[in-house]
């Protein structure tokens, strides 16, 4: 047997289902508190309690590990979101197991084989997986979703014993955020620029390119770091990973850990002053220039297309 | 308050990532060495609050020799003292890295008191393991908030918060606590020439047990393949605004 935990997103959780099914056992799935609707597993195992109101991972884990003792399955498995990989690690805590996070293959065996990601996706690292069960997270969009199955599958509920502990942590409240222009990680069109823009007074021009494309700005770390953007702005390993239709980067010099943040991105079009950059060797499109005169000619010339 | 950090040295790769002949690690010859930053947030938090509220601030690493260069670097930012666990050129494991953690924190603290804070990163540079933190937290018996981007201590509690969609999501754990943060927590600072030099003479130990087999066991590391592009350069300078446009239009958002 084969458990996956039902994570925050039901696109990443169908994932992770593909995933589960290639180790070759029956598939099962996880769930506390409420669970989605959910075909093409054998059953679906739901955590009841007051406890999961609200995201408790602890708890979550608490009832996970009691689920686990009781069908000793061969592996656990959920998508690699922020969730996912907290509940797991919770898991693998407990059981004192290895966890081998963000995985985009595994062969099942003792020791199972797993390739995971490293370095936000610029490195895989092949690894052994020793104990048992084996738990593991799935690297999100390196695998193929499952459709959706129609059909129930039968729920079994249980009510987890757990702790004071188990209970410390859980979301007590969830500040709603003031809704404000295009979203980073989701924008179809994203101008971006490095330490190239010279000044926080450097991205006037690129906001103007992305309000003229209805895009989200980004930035890359040399210019959080000076300031002259707000983190939530930088793209990369350790900022937003974006997926735009065209992803515009200006002054950036294509660091691996800038680059982590942008493989999602359908295509990809440079303006540096240097032709040997390397970011050049992951686009698609190419200008050589100075930003400060290029950005805004090209401003101008979408203007002048529009007849405006 | 007493307040430990716990950081990773890795190297700082630029553009392109060239392994070892032997494929177990990243060529390091010609590069400079960091730690992750959402470690630097967490040296960054620390300092504060022991600036606000008294104590002291421990920075602590599992690393080669070397590592004791990221020490320094996080007392140059106002770090009081630094742990070293010195490890052989073996990575560890993050079961292994957080069993030796856990030993180190046990230590300290039968001679100074508990820790009321921990801070991780929530994942490391290099290996995103996602895990450290929480393996400490859980073999101390202590809550553990994960992915924070605000770190509040009010009295006997701290206040957590975690960007999620649509919002913040708040956690309130009793002290003692452990911390895993991202970068956004705050803006670091930068190191003064004087607090660098200040740095080489705060007090830094270091032990040297040995390494548990590794039940996460590095086989060998591989670079993906680059997608090979030959990018199409439009043209140089603004004269390339129209070949920009034809694009942006081909692709469908202008
Ligand atoms: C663990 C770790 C995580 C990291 N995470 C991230 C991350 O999430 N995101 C991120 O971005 N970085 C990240 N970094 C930092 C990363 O390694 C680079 O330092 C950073 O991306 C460099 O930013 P840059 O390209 O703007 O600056 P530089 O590397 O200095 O490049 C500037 C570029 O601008 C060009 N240029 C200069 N002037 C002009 C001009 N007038 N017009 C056009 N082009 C010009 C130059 O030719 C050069 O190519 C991380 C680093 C580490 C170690
Ligand atoms: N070798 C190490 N020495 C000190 N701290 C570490 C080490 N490895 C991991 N950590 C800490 O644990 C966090 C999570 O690491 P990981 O579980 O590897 O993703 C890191 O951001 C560090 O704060």
């Amino acid at each position: 047997m084969v458990i996956v935990y039902l994570a925050d997103s039901a696109e990443l959780t169908r994932q992770a289902l593909a995933f589960a099914r290639g180790l070759g056992d029956p598939v099962h799935a996880f769930a506390a508190g409420s669970a989605p609707e959910l075909g093409g597993v054998e059953t679906l195992h739901i955590a009841e309690g007051d406890a999961f109101a609200a995201y408790a991972p602890t708890a979550i884990a608490a009832a996970f590990v009691e689920l686990i003792d009781r069908h000793s399955p061969t592996a656990v498995v959920a998508a690699g979101t922020e969730r996912g990989n907290e509940v797991l690690a919770q898991v693998a805590a407990r059981l004192d197991l290895p966890f081998s996070a963000n995985c985009v293959a595994a062969t099942a065996g003792n020791p199972m084989l797993v390739t995971r990601v490293r370095w936000g996706g610029s490195v895989l690292e092949e690894a052994r997986v020793h104990g048992a069960p084996k738990l593991l997270t799935v690297q999100p969009h390196a695998v193929e979703a499952e459709p959706e199955i129609a059909g129930q599958p039968s729920v079994e509920r249980f009510t987890p014993a757990l702790s004071e502990t188990d209970l410390a942590v859980r979301v007590v409240e969830r500040v709603e955020a003031t809704a404000g222009g295009v979203s980073l990680a989701e924008a179809k069109v994203v101008v971006s620029a490095g330490r190239g823009a010279g000044s926080a007074e450097g991205f006037g021009i690129i906001e103007e390119l992305a309000g003229l494309l209805e895009g989200a700005v980004g930035c890359s770390r040399a210019v959080t770091m000076a300031g002259w953007r707000p983190h939530t702005d930088q793209v990369g390993q350790t900022g937003t990973k974006i997926a735009p239709e065209i992803y515009i980067a200006c002054g950036i010099s294509g660091a691996t850990q800038h680059m982590a943040g942008c493989k999602g991105a359908k295509a990809l079009l440079a303006i540096n002053t240097d032709a040997d950059a390397p970011i050049l060797a992951s686009a698609d499109y190419a200008v050589i220039g100075d930003l400060h005169e290029v950005v805004p000619a090209i401003s101008a010339e979408l203007r002048k297309a529009r007849g405006g | 308050m007493r307040v430990l950090v716990c950081v990773k040295r890795v190297p700082l790769t630029g553009g392109r990532i060239v392994l070892t002949e032997d494929a177990q690690a990243i060529e390091t010859r010609h590069l400079g060495f960091t730690i992750s930053p959402h470690e630097e947030c967490g040296v960054e938090e620390a300092v504060r609050i022991v600036e606000s509220a008294e104590g002291e601030s421990v920075v602590l690493t599992l690393g080669p020799p070397e590592a004791a260069e990221q020490l320094r670097d996080a007392m140059a930012l106002g770090i009081d003292r630094a742990i070293h666990i010195v490890s052989d050129d073996e990575e560890w494991d993050p079961q292994a890295t957080a069993g030796a953690i856990v030993e180190r924190i046990r230590a300290d603290e039968a001679a100074h008191g508990p820790f009321d804070l921990v801070f991780f990163g929530n994942e490391s540079a290099d290996a995103g393991n996602y895990q450290v933190g929480i393996r400490v937290a859980h073999a101390l018996g202590r809550p553990v908030a994960t992915g924070l981007k605000g770190v509040s201590v009010e009295s006997a509690t701290v206040r957590c918060e975690q960007e999620v969609a649509g919002g913040r999501d708040v956690y309130l754990l009793p002290l003692p606590a452990v911390v895993t943060v991202l970068e956004g927590l705050n803006l670091p600072r930068y190191p003064s020439v004087p607090a660098k030099l200040r740095a080489q003479r705060k007090p830094l130990e270091s032990y040297s047990p040995r390494r548990p087999d590794s039940r996460l066991e590095k086989v060998r590391l591989v670079v993906p393949e680059g997608q090979g592009k030959e990018a199409v350069v439009l043209g140089q300078g603004p004269e390339a605004a129209a070949a920009v446009v034809e694009v942006l239009q081909q692709i469908g958002v202008a």
